[in-house]
C-alpha cells in the first residue's frame, strides 16, 4: 500500500478503514482455498449436531418439556446455530500470528505502517466470515430441514443477531490473540496455552450445553469470562431467547469484553515490541 | 506387505517397535516441567468432558432411562477405552502431515509392515492423565451402582474394556486409511472418530434409528460403553435388542478392524498407485 | 542407448528395468489428462557400479527411485532391484537397500544422533556386535564423534546430511540410492561426503545410484551416467562420452607475458574472450579435433605463455544441450 501524505482527519480515517477493509477481504479470500476442509467441517458439524439433538432433546423431555426456558424447538435453534458458528468463532486457539510472534518474525511486521494486533485480528475475522458460507449457513439449513427449529418473529432479532455474531467472532479472535499469541513474546512454547484455551473456551462459551443450564455458580463463573460473548450471546439473540432489550444488554456486554480484551492485547503487544527491541529480535 | 519377517523369535521381532516406543517415551518425559503441564491439560480435557455430561444431570435426574451414576459407568468404560486408544493410535491422525513430510516414504524403506510402523511410531504418554479420568469414572460407576456381581460380571468389564479399546483403535486406523484419499479433509473423519467418542459416552437410548445405524452399528460406538453397561446394570437394551447384546462387543471390535484394514489397504494401494 | 554387448550377463544385476513406465492422471481444470513421468525405461545396473542419474526437475528421477524401492507401482514394464520385485518383496528389499533423501529425514528430530542409530539398528535387526562395529566405522569415517550426542534438530545442514547418510548405510546395504545428497552443502562438506562415498564403495563394493543437480557429484563419484529427459532415457554411458555426444568444447585459458591481440587465427579453435588488454585469453577447442598440447604449441608461436589452465566442459551445459537437441 502506497503511503499517502497525511490529510485531514476524515480522510485519514477513510484510509485506515480502506487498509483494514482490504486485509479483511484478503483473509476472506484466503480461506476460500480450503473448501475441502470446510466441507469436512460441515460433515463434522452435522454429526455432532445430531448427537447434541439426541442428548439435549432427551434432557429437555426428561425435565418435562421445558428446561430453563428451553423447549425442544428453541434447543434445536441453539444447537444448529452454535454448530454453524463453530467454523467461525475461534474456539481452537489457533491463530497465524502466534508462530510469527514466537519465532520473532513479527519484528518485520512491526516495520509496516499497520497495527500488528489489529491486522492479525482483522485477518482472522475475514477468514471466519468466509466460513459462514460453507459451514455456518448450511449447518443451520440442515438443522432446520432435518430437525426443525424455532425462529424469532422480530426482525430486530436478526439485525442485532448479525451484529452480535460479528462481535462474537471478533471477541474470539481478540481473545486468542491475547492469551495464545501475545504471550509468545516472552514464552518459548505456547502450545500448552493453546490447548488450555481450547479446553476451557468450548465449555464456557456454551458449545456443548447452554450456560443457562449450568449450576448457578458455574454460570456466574462463565459470565466472568469473555467466552459466552463469543457464542452463547449471539445464539441467544439469533434464536430469540432474549427480547430486544435483553439483546441490547448482551451486545453491550460483548462490546465491553471486546474493548477490554483488545486493550489488554494492545498493551501486551507494545510491551512485547519493546521486549523484542531490547533483545534485538 | 505379503512378505514375512525372517524366522526369528517373538522377542527379536518386537525389538524394532520396542526401540522406537521406548525412545519416544523417554523423549516425552525428559522435560519434567513441560510433561507435567501436558499431563495437567490432558487431565483437564477429561474433566471438562465429564463435566459436559454432569451439568445436564444438574437439572434432571434421568436421561434416556439412566441416572447419573449409571451414565458414569457408560462414560467411564467408553472414555477409558478412547483415551487409551488415543494414546497409542491417536497419531494415525497425523498421516496427512506424514505424507507431506515424506515420513511414510521412509517407512517404506524399513523391513517392517507399514501399518505396524505407523502405529508404533509414537505414543502420547500425556494422555495417561485423561485415561485416569475415565478409569476413575469407571471405578466409581462400578462401586456406586447396584450390580449383581458374579464372575460373568467381572469378565464383562474385562471384555468391554479390551473390545472398546480395540474398537476405538480400529476407528483411528480406519480414519488413517481414509486420509490417503482426503488429505485436506481430515475433519470429515474427525466427525466419526471424535464424534464417535462423544456418542460413545452418551446414554445411547436417546438416539433415533438413523443415529443407531451410524453410531450403534456401522461405527459400533454403543458397544464400547453403553451396551456392556446395560448388561452389568441389568437394564433391558432399547429397540428390542436382546439382553445379552453387550457381549457382542468383541464382534463389534472385529467388525471395526475389518473396515479399518480394508480402508488402510485401499489407502496404501491408492498411494502406491500414485494418487498421493 | 548403450550397447549391452560386453559380457555382463554372468552376474545378477542390482537393478534391471524393462520398458518401465509410470503414468499419472492429473486434473487439469475440468479435464483429466495423463502425464508420463517415466517412459519405457530399460536399464541394467551391475553390482559395484556408481551411476549418476541426472535430469531436469520433473524429468522423472524421483518417480524412478520410488518404483525401484517399492513406494510406487509401475504402470507398465518390469523392475527388479537386488533380484527382488520392489512392491511385492518390499520388506526383504528394505534389508538390502539404503536410501538418502536430501529433503526428508530418516532420523528422529528430537533425539540425539546416537539414539537414532540405535533405533535403526533395532529396525534392521543388527546384532549387538554388528551394530557397534558398523556404527564405529561410520562415526569415524564421517567424522561424527563431535555431534553424536546432540539432538538432530540442533545439527548444521552438513552434520545432518552426514548423519542421514550414516543412517541409510547402517545396515550395510548392497545398493545405496542418494537423492540430491549434497544439496545445500558448502564446498568442504560436499568434498568430505564424496570422499566417504568413494571409500565406502571401494571397501564394501556398494552399488551407488545418485540423482543430483551438482555435476561435481557426477564427475567425482560416477563412472556411468544416465540422463533422463521428460521421462525418457536420453543418454547412457560415461562422462567423456557424454561430452563427445553433444560436441562440448574444452577451453584453454592462457596467461601471456605481454598484451597480445586477440588470438583468432589458431587452427581448430575459437577465440572466446580476452582480458587485461590481451594478457589473458580464452580459446575453445573440440577435443575430438585437436589436443590441448597442439593448441598450446600454436599459441606459443604468437606469444610467450606464462601460465595455463584447461577447463573441462561444464556438465550442466552438456545436459542442457542434450535437452535442446531433443526438443522438437
Amino acid at each position: 500500500m502506497r503511503a499517502a501524505p497525511a490529510g485531514p482527519s476524515g480522510v485519514r480515517v477513510l484510509r485506515v478503514l480502506r487498509v483494514y477493509g482490504r486485509i479483511l477481504v484478503a483473509g476472506f479470500r484466503r480461506q476460500s482455498a480450503y473448501l475441502a476442509a470446510a466441507f469436512g467441517g460441515l460433515v463434522a458439524n452435522t454429526m455432532f449436531g445430531l448427537l447434541k439433538v439426541a442428548i439435549l432433546f432427551a434432557t429437555v423431555r426428561a425435565a418435562g418439556g421445558e428446561l430453563e426456558g428451553y423447549d425442544v424447538a428453541l434447543m434445536s435453534t441453539y444447537i444448529w446455530v452454535s454448530q454453524g458458528l463453530l467454523g467461525s468463532v475461534n474456539l481452537f486457539g489457533r491463530i497465524d500470528i502466534a508462530d510469527r510472534i514466537k519465532d520473532g518474525d513479527v519484528a518485520v511486521d512491526f516495520l509496516r505502517p499497520l497495527d500488528v494486533q489489529a491486522a492479525a485480528i482483522t485477518t482472522e475475522v475475514g477468514r471466519s466470515l468466509f466460513n459462514l458460507i460453507p459451514r455456518g449457513i448450511p449447518s443451520v439449513l440442515i438443522g432446520g430441514l432435518v430437525v426443525g427449529m424455532a425462529l424469532p418473529d422480530d426482525p430486530a432479532a436478526y439485525l442485532l443477531g448479525a451484529l452480535s455474531i460479528l462481535l462474537g467472532i471478533t471477541v474470539s479472535a481478540a481473545t486468542v490473540y491475547l492469551v495464545v499469541a501475545a504471550p509468545g513474546f516472552w514464552l518459548v512454547e505456547t502450545r500448552g496455552l493453546q490447548l488450555l484455551y481450547m479446553v476451557v473456551s468450548g465449555f464456557l462459551a456454551g458449545l456443548f450445553v447452554p450456560i443457562w443450564i449450568f449450576p448457578h455458580w458455574l454460570e456466574t463463573l462463565a459470565q466472568a469470562t469473555p467466552f459466552p460473548s463469543m457464542m452463547m450471546y449471539p445464539v441467544d439473540i439469533v434464536s430469540g431467547r432474549v427480547d430486544t432489550s435483553g439483546a441490547l444488554v448482551l451486545v453491550a456486554a460483548q462490546v465491553a469484553w471486546l474493548v477490554g480484551v483488545a486493550a489488554l492485547g494492545q498493551v501486551l503487544t507494545r510491551a512485547g515490541r519493546r521486549h523484542l527491541e531490547v533483545q534485538g529480535g | 506387505m505379503a512378505d514375512t519377517v525372517p524366522p526369528t523369535g517373538l522377542r527379536d521381532r518386537l525389538r524394532p517397535y520396542r526401540a522406537v516406543l521406548a525412545s519416544r517415551a523417554r523423549s516425552q518425559t525428559s522435560y519434567r516441567a513441560s510433561f507435567t503441564l501436558d499431563l495437567a491439560s490432558s487431565l483437564l480435557i477429561g474433566v471438562v468432558e465429564l463435566a459436559e455430561i454432569w451439568v445436564l444431570f444438574h437439572s434432571v435426574t434421568e436421561i434416556g432411562g439412566l441416572d447419573f451414576a449409571q451414565v458414569l459407568l457408560v462414560f467411564g468404560l467408553a472414555d477409558l477405552c478412547f483415551s487409551l486408544a488415543d494414546m497409542s493410535f491417536g497419531h494415525c491422525d497425523n498421516l496427512p502431515t506424514y505424507l507431506r513430510a515424506g515420513t511414510l516414504d521412509v517407512f517404506y524403506l524399513r523391513p517392517q509392515p507399514l501399518l505396524l510402523q505407523l502405529v508404533t511410531s509414537d505414543i502420547s504418554l500425556r494422555r495417561l492423565s485423561r485415561a485416569l479420568v475415565g478409569a476413575t469414572a469407571l471405578t466409581v460407576g462400578l462401586v456406586v451402582n447396584d450390580i449383581a456381581w458374579s464372575p460373568a460380571h467381572v469378565l464383562m468389564v474385562i471384555v468391554a474394556v479390551i473390545s472398546g479399546y480395540a474398537t476405538f483403535a480400529g476407528m483411528f486406523v480406519w480414519a488413517g486409511g481414509a486420509q490417503f484419499f482426503l488429505i485436506e479433509g481430515a475433519e470429515t473423519t474427525n466427525a466419526f472418530v471424535y464424534g464417535g467418542r462423544y456418542a460413545a459416552t452418551q446414554p445411547a437410548s436417546v438416539w433415533n434409528r438413523p443415529l443407531w445405524a451410524v453410531f450403534g452399528f456401522f461405527f459400533p460406538m454403543a458397544f464400547t460403553g453403553f451396551l456392556p453397561a446395560l448388561w452389568l446394570l441389568g437394564i433391558e437394551p432399547p429397540y428390542g435388542l436382546p439382553d445379552g447384546v453387550g457381549w457382542c462387543a468383541p464382534i463389534a471390535a472385529a467388525w471395526t478392524w475389518a473396515w479399518a484394514l480394508l480402508s488402510w489397504r485401499l489407502g496404501v494401494r491408492h498411494y502406491q498407485g500414485g494418487g498421493g | 542407448m548403450t550397447d549391452q554387448t560386453n559380457d555382463r550377463t554372468a552376474s545378477v544385476p542390482i537393478i534391471e528395468t524393462t520398458g518401465l513406465t509410470r503414468e499419472f492422471r492429473v486434473r487439469d481444470g475440468l479435464h483429466r489428462r495423463t502425464v508420463v513421468a517415466v517412459d519405457d525405461l530399460t536399464v541394467r545396473i551391475e553390482p559395484g557400479e556408481a551411476v549418476g542419474y541426472i535430469g531436469a526437475n520433473g524429468a522423472g528421477k524421483s518417480t524412478t527411485i520410488k518404483m525401484l524401492t517399492g513406494i510406487l507401482v509401475p504402470s507398465r514394464g518390469s523392475v527388479t532391484t537386488c533380484g527382488l520385485r520392489p512392491v511385492q518383496d518390499r520388506r526383504r528389499l528394505a534389508r538390502q537397500v539404503g536410501v538418502v533423501f536430501g529433503q526428508r529425514s530418516q532420523l528422529w528430530w528430537d533425539l540425539p544422533v546416537r539414539e537414532s542409530f540405535r533405533i535403526l539398528a533395532a529396525i534392521h535387526d543388527l546384532s549387538a556386535a554388528a551394530e557397534h562395529e558398523r556404527t564405529d566405522e561410520l562415526v569415524e569415517r564421517l567424522e561424527m564423534a563431535d555431534f553424536l550426542g546432540q539432538p538432530v534438530r540442533q545439527l548444521s545442514l552438513g552434520q545432518r546430511m552426514r548423519a542421514e547418510v550414516a543412517a541409510a548405510l547402517l545396515h550395510s546395504p548392497r545398493l545405496v540410492v542418494l537423492d540430491e545428497p549434497t544439496i545445500g552443502l558448502d564446498v568442504l562438506a560436499k568434498q568430505r561426503l564424496r570422499e566417504f562415498l568413494v571409500a565406502e564403495r571401494r571397501t564394501h563394493g556398494t552399488t551407488l545410484l545418485l540423482t543430483t543437480h551438482d555435476m561435481g557429484d557426477v564427475e567425482r563419484l560416477c563412472d556411468r551416467i544416465l540422463v533422463i529427459d521428460r521421462g525418457r532415457l536420453a543418454y547412457d554411458g560415461d562422462l567423456p562420452g557424454l561430452s563427445r555426444t553433444v560436441g562440448a568444447e574444452r577451453v584453454l585459458v592462457v596467461d601471456l607475458a605481454a598484451p597480445t591481440p586477440d588470438l583468432t587465427g589458431i587452427a581448430a579453435t575459437r577465440h572466446l574472450a580476452s582480458e587485461g588488454g590481451g594478457l589473458r585469453q580464452r580459446l575453445a577447442f573440440d577435443a575430438e579435433a585437436t589436443t590441448a598440447a597442439k593448441v598450446l604449441a600454436a599459441v606459443s608461436d604468437h606469444a610467450e605463455v606464462l601460465d595455463l589452465t584447461v577447463e573441462e566442459p561444464d556438465i550442466e551445459d552438456v545436459v542442457r544441450r542434450i535437452y535442446a537437441s531433443r526438443r522438437p
